[in-house]
């Protein structure tokens, strides 16, 4: 349930905090000799200006609408999933041996579904390791899937080394042409694919998932208070496990951007960060779907625009990082702020944050601290 | 009221995640001869003198690497000042980035673009073809099946590391005083066999009853990067009796430097000039003139004489070599440098046939 002051105080909190950045922003820029507005406008008329920019927009957006719905996916249940990177990792992979592994001309039809939930899967079995540890043991996701992001991307490059990798290279065969997925030719020369179809589609469903299935329902309950879930009727355990299996899964959908729609391969150290961008995507959409796919075009944007800048005018590229970073605080400093705000007001007042979504994954800590 | 607590774990994640990511990128900066917008400042007045714009896109690390990527910087500041060309250098983050840069540099008007690393590969052929008006170089280009299909507008700029390996493997074959000598590889592939097999034909030349010892860190991207197996493999080396050991391993070498200082040997460098790594012990560096090559293709550009295809730079074009500097010249007599240049000369006059596998 989102209240329509739920609403407003979202949209004063990401206001804030993307005028704050836009400031910061414009502080550095003045320190490097340059001027604000152009750097700005260059930034603006180097993505959305053109087809090929707003092409590179999209491609970037992809993945991290991916890692985004997997990450703001585990928040809800009261899980913190760090290990999207990894899931990713093994995800793309597996998705690449998939593309690699069918015979020559396996129709699109058959391919792309299968590739894509063989990458899901592979993500998936990843995600499930911490959601394991965690339901039976009382592990740690957190320490877990840091610790499994690092194994994974061993895991996946002596593999690759061993057995899959293309002589004198990091990356595997070509996968076939059947599992191909096409890019569009209204961005030419840009690496935009219909993939961001499938990331679309995928916010959608995990948004009607949460709000309108009982099985969401039940996620949420254990998000909000699992031992009140549990008294309720709730599995607990088959809720943490299922909800960071779905994490990874989503995560390990991420090769078919990379693999599927524009490599054509699985390389070593493709796509780099982006699990970890998934976690700053989530944050910055509030863990909802539609805020995710707008935070993701924002990401996208700056980092496809911080490229351009790099090519134009020369600006470092790390100055596009320091910005990212310096919206992640700012929004995370105004979201606290408000809250606390909020939450003065809300202890006498009918305590309009109940419902709001993002804040249900307090209880789910509060249940850790307990053991 | 655990809310803002939630918020400093992702915060405090986040920061964690992304200095990850960073650190690369800024182990770089703090190494780099010169800050990031210095390229801007000098072009400004020097485009004026010859119009040419060039655009270089640099390997994973980027700057300040200290080999590699420093020495391809080297020869575009060279271009510079030298030939007054307007250059703008890119560090790609992620992989796809290179692609991307590679292709808004041609987009943007450069008259040559470069990408320095076989990783390159793919990406500049490719674009290659889709800006068909447009120069491209790539350093240590990998050659397709049927090398006829590089595109008119690229050249492939390759080293004979095994040359100057060769040089480098006489040097340890006169100097070794127990007549054995090692070799510690990175990763195991064909580029790495090239630096291997160029030294044991050189140690065997001088010495030909000389033993020599050969060991790789490993089969992954990583072997280039382990300085503790390095400095493991240089200590067995030097324990199984060797007084001389060279590395073409990267980062690793690192290790196999800290082995000769702990065991007071020699070592030798790769690539760049090493002498500073370990001034005790280095007693040589085997040079790849990335810097040189960059110079002399923009040079060519410029002069409107650009090839395409592969070229390859070996000892007769300067591509490799050998320091031998105050640094080090009383580590090698005279007498040792005239049988070394005596064999260079020998090698570009094809007398001696360099064995690359």
């Amino acid at each position: 349930m989102i209240t329509r002051s739920v609403v407003r105080r979202e949209a004063i909190t990401i206001g804030i905090a993307l005028a704050v950045s836009v400031v910061a922003g414009s502080l550095l820029i003045v320190l490097t000799g340059k001027s604000p507005t152009e750097v700005f406008s260059l930034l603006i008329s180097g993505t959305w200006g053109n087809a090929y920019g707003f092409g590179q927009v999209l491609f970037r957006a992809t993945p991290i609408i991916l890692t985004g719905l997997a990450v703001a996916l585990a928040f809800k249940v009261g899980l913190f999933n760090i290990g999207a990177e990894g899931q990713m990792i093994v995800g793309s992979f597996a998705t690449a041996l998939c593309g690699t592994s069918l015979p020559d001309g396996t129709p699109a039809v058959i391919a792309i579904p299968l590739c894509i939930a063989v990458g899901m899967v592979g993500g998936g079995l990843l995600g499930s390791i911490p959601g394991l540890l965690r339901a039976y043991y009382g592990a740690h996701e957190v320490i877990n899937t840091i610790m499994l992001n690092f194994i994974a991307a061993a895991l996946v490059l002596w593999l690759g080394n061993e057995f899959f990798f293309a002589r004198a290279t990091t990356r595997t065969e070509p996968i076939i042409e059947g599992a191909r997925l096409s890019n569009f030719d209204m961005f030419p020369g840009s690496n935009a694919n219909t993939s961001i179809v499938l990331a679309i589609l995928l916010a959608v469903a995990v948004h009607l998932f949460l709000t309108r299935t009982r099985r969401g329902y039940e996620w949420r309950a254990v998000g909000h208070n699992p031992r009140a879930a549990e008294n309720g009727g709730v599995n607990v355990r088959a809720t943490i496990i299922g909800a960071m299996t779905a994490s990874g899964a989503l995560a390990g959908a991420v090769g078919a951007n990379f693999v599927l729609g524009y490599k054509h391969y699985f390389e070593n150290d493709m796509g780099t960060g982006v699990g970890f961008m998934g976690i700053a995507v989530a944050l910055l959409g509030r863990n909802h779907p539609a805020g995710i796919i707008a935070a993701a075009l924002l990401f996208g944007t700056l980092s496809a625009g911080g490229l351009t800048l790099a090519v134009s005018v020369g600006v470092p590229k790390d100055f596009i990082s320091v910005l990212q970073a310096v919206i992640i605080l700012a929004v995370a400093a105004a979201a606290a702020t408000m809250y606390l705000r909020q939450h003065k007001k809300g202890d006498q007042a009918g305590d309009p944050q109940k419902g709001k979504p993002g804040q249900q994954n307090q209880p789910g800590k509060g249940d850790n601290a307990d053991g | 009221m655990k809310q803002p607590f939630f918020f400093a774990i992702a915060v405090l994640a986040v920061a964690v995640a992304t200095a990850g990511c960073k650190k690369k990128e800024t182990a770089g900066q703090d190494n780099s001869p010169a800050g990031s917008q210095t390229p801007d400042k000098p072009a400004a007045p020097s485009a004026a003198k010859s119009g040419i714009k060039i655009g270089l896109v640099y390997d994973v690390g980027g700057r300040g690497d200290k080999s590699f990527n420093d020495s391809a910087y080297r020869g575009l500041k060279w271009a510079e000042t030298e030939l007054g060309v307007t250059i703008r250098e890119v560090e790609p983050g992620e992989g796809s980035e290179r692609e991307a840069a590679l292709r808004q540099l041609a987009a943007a008007g450069h008259d040559l673009v470069f990408g320095v690393g076989f990783l390159f590969t793919d990406d500049i052929t490719k674009i290659a073809r889709d800006f068909p008006k447009v120069k491209f170089a790539c350093v240590d280009y990998t050659v397709p099946d049927d090398p006829s299909t590089i595109p008119s507008n690229l050249v492939g700029l390759r080293f004979r590391e095994h040359e100057g390996s060769f040089l480098i493997g006489a040097i340890a074959g006169i100097i070794t005083k127990v007549k054995t000598v090692g070799f510690v590889g990175g990763m195991k592939i064909p580029l790495i066999r090239k630096f291997e097999a160029g030294y044991q034909a050189g140690v065997k030349h001088v010495c030909p009853d000389c033993k020599i010892l050969s060991a790789y860190a490993g089969t992954t991207g990583k072997a280039f990067n382990n300085p503790n197996k390095g400095q493991e493999l240089a200590l067995s080396q030097y324990e199984g009796g060797s007084d001389v050991i060279y590395h073409a391993s990267g980062k690793t070498g690192d290790g196999v430097f800290n082995a000769a200082k702990e065991k007071k040997k020699w070592a030798i460098g790769v690539d760049s000039d090493q002498f500073h790594v370990a001034p005790c012990c280095v007693l040589t560096s085997m040079l790849k003139r990335v810097d040189v090559v960059v110079f002399d293709t923009i040079k060519a550009t410029v002069a409107g004489e650009f090839r395409n295809g592969l070229q390859e730079f070996g000892l007769a074009e300067d591509g490799v070599g050998f320091v031998y500097d105050d640094n080090n010249k009383d580590r090698l007599s005279q007498d040792v440098v005239d049988r070394v240049n005596g064999l260079t000369k020998k090698i570009i006059a094809g007398e001696i046939k360099v064995p690359f596998e």
